[in-house]
C-alpha cells in the first residue's frame, strides 16, 4: 500500500536506503549532500535499520570503503557532491572496472571555483567517463524510485557495475514535497537480498580483485566493462517495468512530455524538467507545438533513442547545467548532436548552457528559448551556437 | 500560471525563516494540499539574510524555480527592509507581514511604491510573553497562515500541535509555549484580517 507523505529529497533518499537495509555505508560529510548520511546514521542509532556505519576523513577513504565491502561481498553505498566525488575520481574508476554493483547517491552541486555550494551538474559530467551507470531524477519522488530500483539494476548479473542516483542539490534536496512512499516490506521484496557469486571473504572459492593485468588481457577487462554498460539498457529497462508493477509509476530511459506532435523540443536533465514542463503547458495553451524530453539515464547514453524520439521535430534546446571548457558547448551538447549525426536527424539543434552554480531557471527563460528557435527558424536565421542562458548582461 | 499560492520569506539565518517554511509545508500537506517548502541559501552562516519559499496548490506543481510574484511576503527581521527589496514582485492584491513594533503606515515609507496590504506583528514581544525567549518564527508562521488563509485556523493549529509534539518530544515544557504564541499571534492580527468574516474557527 503506497503512503502519501511529504518529504525532502534527502530525506527521501535515506527513507529509501533505510527499506533497502544495505550492509555498509561509509560516509564524510558535504554540503548539500550530508543530511543523507546524517539521517541514515540516526537512523541505525535508533534500530531502524542495521547498516554497518563507517565514518571516515575523506571521500576518498568513502569510495575505497565502499570498494573494500562490496568487493567483501557486502551490499554498500555511499552520499557525496561536488568536491566529494572529485576527491573519489581515482576510486570511482576502480569501482566500475571491478565490476563492483555498488551504489552513490550524488546530490549534484558545482565544482569550484569560485566556491559555491549550489546546484549545477558539473560533479556528476565530469565523472561522465567513470564507467558508472547515472540516473539523474526531476524531484523527491524520483530521487527515491530511482534509489530503490538502483540495486536490481547494478548487481544484475549482465551488469555488475556501480551506480550513481543524482538529485538536484537544494533545488529538490532541501525542497519538501509531496510524494508517495513503499511500504518497507515491498521494498526489502524488490530489492532482495544480495548473494553475490564471488566475493572476497570466501573461503571456498578465492578471487583476487584489483590485480595487475598485462597489455595482452587488459584491453579485454576494459572492453567487458563496455559491454556490460550497454547491457545495463534493457535492464534499467526491465528494472522499470517491475517497478511500474509495484508502484504505479512508469520510468524508462528518458521521458518525452508532450512529444508527439512537437516542432520544438527541449532536452534537459533534473529538476528543470519540472519547470520546462509547467512552460509548455503554457504555451500548449497558446497553440505552441513544444515539448520537454527528460534525459533519466544519461549512463548508458541512450543516444540512438533520442535520435528517434527528436526525428520529426524542427529544432532542439539542448540544455546543460555544466560547461565542458572545451569552447564547443557542454556535454550533453555533445552527445546529443552527435547522436543526431550518427543517426541522420538533420535538425536545428541548439546548445545553451544554464543554471551554474545554482543559477535559477524559470518558466521565463524556458519561453524564450522556445520564442528565439521559433522566429529564428521562421525567418531562415542561424540560432546562434552555443549560449548561456540567464547570465547578467 | 498558476503555481497556487505563493509565499516568500525573508530572515537571517538562524531566525528560522527556513523552518517556518518547512512547517508551513508540512502542516499544509496534512489539508491535503500539493507543497513545495525550499530554502535559497547564500552565504552559510548566522545573519546572513536568507530567502525561503512556500508554494501550496490543490494542483501537482512542477516549477522548480525560485518565486518572483508571490502573493504573500513575510519579513521576520524588519532591519533586511534597509537592505532587501522585500516588495520586489510582490502582487498587488497580495500582502506584506512584517515582524515589528513599527505600524503599517510606519513601514510603507519604507518600501519602494508598494500599495498592497500590509500587516505588522511585534513578533518578539508575543514570543518572549509565551515562550519567554525571542523565536520570531512560530509567531510569524501563524501570521502567515492568518493572513494568506491557506488552511483554516482551527485544523492549522491541530496540526501544529501535534508537530510540536513530534518536535519537542524530549522538551514537553515548550510546547504550550508555542502553541500560545500562535494563539496570541491570531489574536493580535484578527480585527485586520480581511477574510475574516467568513471565517468561523
Amino acid at each position: 500500500m503506497a503512503r502519501k507523505d511529504r518529504m525532502s529529497g534527502n530525506e527521501a533518499v535515506s527513507y529509501a536506503i533505510r527499506q533497502i537495509n544495505p550492509d555498509v555505508m561509509p560516509a564524510f560529510p558535504i554540503t548539500p549532500s550530508t543530511e543523507i548520511p546524517q539521517m541514515v546514521s540516526t537512523y541505525i542509532a535508533n534500530g531502524e535499520m542495521d547498516t554497518e556505519f563507517i565514518p571516515v576523513e575523506s571521500e576518498h577513504s568513502s569510495m575505497s570503503a565502499t570498494i573494500g565491502a562490496e568487493a567483501a561481498g557486502a551490499r554498500s553505498l555511499t552520499a557525496t557532491s561536488s568536491a566529494g566525488l572529485a576527491l573519489m575520481w581515482e576510486e570511482l574508476l576502480l569501482a566500475a572496472s571491478n565490476r563492483m554493483p555498488c551504489a552513490l547517491a550524488l546530490v549534484n552541486r558545482t565544482l569550484s571555483g569560485p566556491i559555491n555550494i549550489n546546484c549545477d551538474h558539473s560533479d556528476g559530467m565530469g565523472a561522465r567517463d567513470t564507467g558508472w551507470i547515472q540516473i539523474y531524477a526531476e524531484n523527491n519522488q524520483e530521487a527515491y524510485d530511482n534509489f530503490i530500483q538502483a540495486y536490481p539494476i547494478a548487481e544484475h548479473a549482465d551488469v555488475h557495475l556501480p551506480i550513481m542516483i543524482c538529485q538536484d542539490g537544494f533545488i529538490t534536496s532541501h525542497a519538501v514535497e509531496n510524494i508517495e512512499l513503499l511500504e518497507d516490506d515491498e521494498v526489502k521484496n524488490f530489492v532482495g537480498t544480495y548473494e553475490p557469486e564471488e566475493y572476497l571473504l570466501n573461503p571456498g572459492k578465492p578471487i583476487s580483485v584489483g590485480p595487475y593485468s598485462v597489455s595482452n588481457y587488459a584491453m579485454e577487462a576494459k572492453k567487458n566493462q563496455e559491454i556490460a554498460l550497454e547491457n545495463s539498457k534493457a535492464v534499467i529497462l526491465e528494472v522499470a517495468k517491475k517497478f511500474e508493477a509495484l508502484s504505479g509509476r512508469s520510468y524508462g530511459l528518458f521521458e518525452e512530455y508532450r512529444t508527439e506532435d512537437a516542432e520544438y523540443i527541449m532536452l534537459l536533465i533534473g529538476s528543470a524538467a519540472g519547470t520546462a514542463k509547467a512552460a509548455v503547458d503554457e504555451l500548449r495553451e497558446q497553440g505552441k507545438k513544444v515539448g520537454v524530453l527528460k534525459l533519466r539515464v544519461f549512463r548508458p547514453f541512450p543516444a540512438d533513442e533520442i535520435a528517434h524520439a527528436l526525428r520529426h521535430c524542427k529544432a532542439v534546446a539542448i540544455m546543460d547545467r555544466c560547461e565542458s571548457y572545451n569552447g564547443n558547448g557542454g556535454p550533453l551538447g555533445s552527445e546529443v548532436t552527435a547522436a543526431l549525426f550518427k543517426n541522420r536527424v538533420m535538425i536545428t539543434a541548439v546548445n545553451y548552457i544554464y543554471g551554474l552554480a545554482g543559477r535559477d531557471f524559470t518558466v521565463d527563460h524556458v519561453k524564450d528559448i522556445f520564442a528565439e528557435m521559433e522566429d529564428d527558424l521562421k525567418n531562415g536565421r542561424e540560432t546562434k551556437q552555443y549560449q548561456y542562458v540567464g547570465l547578467r548582461k | 500560471m498558476n503555481n497556487g499560492y505563493e509565499i516568500r520569506w525573508h530572515g537571517r539565518g538562524g531566525q528560522g525563516a527556513k523552518t517556518a517554511a518547512l512547517l508551513l509545508a508540512d502542516v499544509a500537506f496534512q489539508t491535503g494540499a500539493y507543497v513545495q517548502g525550499f530554502p535559497e541559501y547564500g552565504p552559510e552562516r548566522m545573519g546572513a539574510p536568507i530567502t525561503a519559499y512556500n508554494r501550496i496548490s490543490q494542483n501537482q506543481i512542477r516549477v522548480h524555480s525560485n518565486i518572483y510574484t508571490p502573493d504573500l511576503v513575510v519579513v521576520v527581521d524588519e532591519t533586511l527592509l534597509e537592505s532587501v527589496d522585500v516588495t520586489a514582485g510582490l502582487k498587488e492584491n497580495g500582502a506584506l507581514i512584517v515582524n515589528t513594533k513599527r505600524s503599517a503606515e510606519e513601514i510603507r515609507p519604507l518600501l519602494k511604491g508598494y500599495k498592497g496590504e500590509i500587516y505588522t506583528l511585534d513578533a518578539r514581544e508575543i514570543s518572549v510573553k509565551a515562550l519567554g525567549k525571542y523565536f520570531p518564527n512560530s509567531p510569524m508562521l501563524a501570521a502567515a497562515v492568518a493572513v494568506s488563509n491557506v488552511m483554516g485556523w482551527s485544523s492549522f493549529m491541530h496540526e501544529m500541535r501535534a508537530s510540536y509534539q513530534h518536535k519537542f518530544a524530549k522538551k514537553p515544557e515548550v510546547i504550550d509555549g508555542n502553541m500560545k504564541a500562535l494563539e496570541m499571534t491570531y489574536q493580535a492580527l484578527e480585527k485586520d484580517l480581511k477574510h475574516n468574516k467568513k471565517m468561523s474557527a
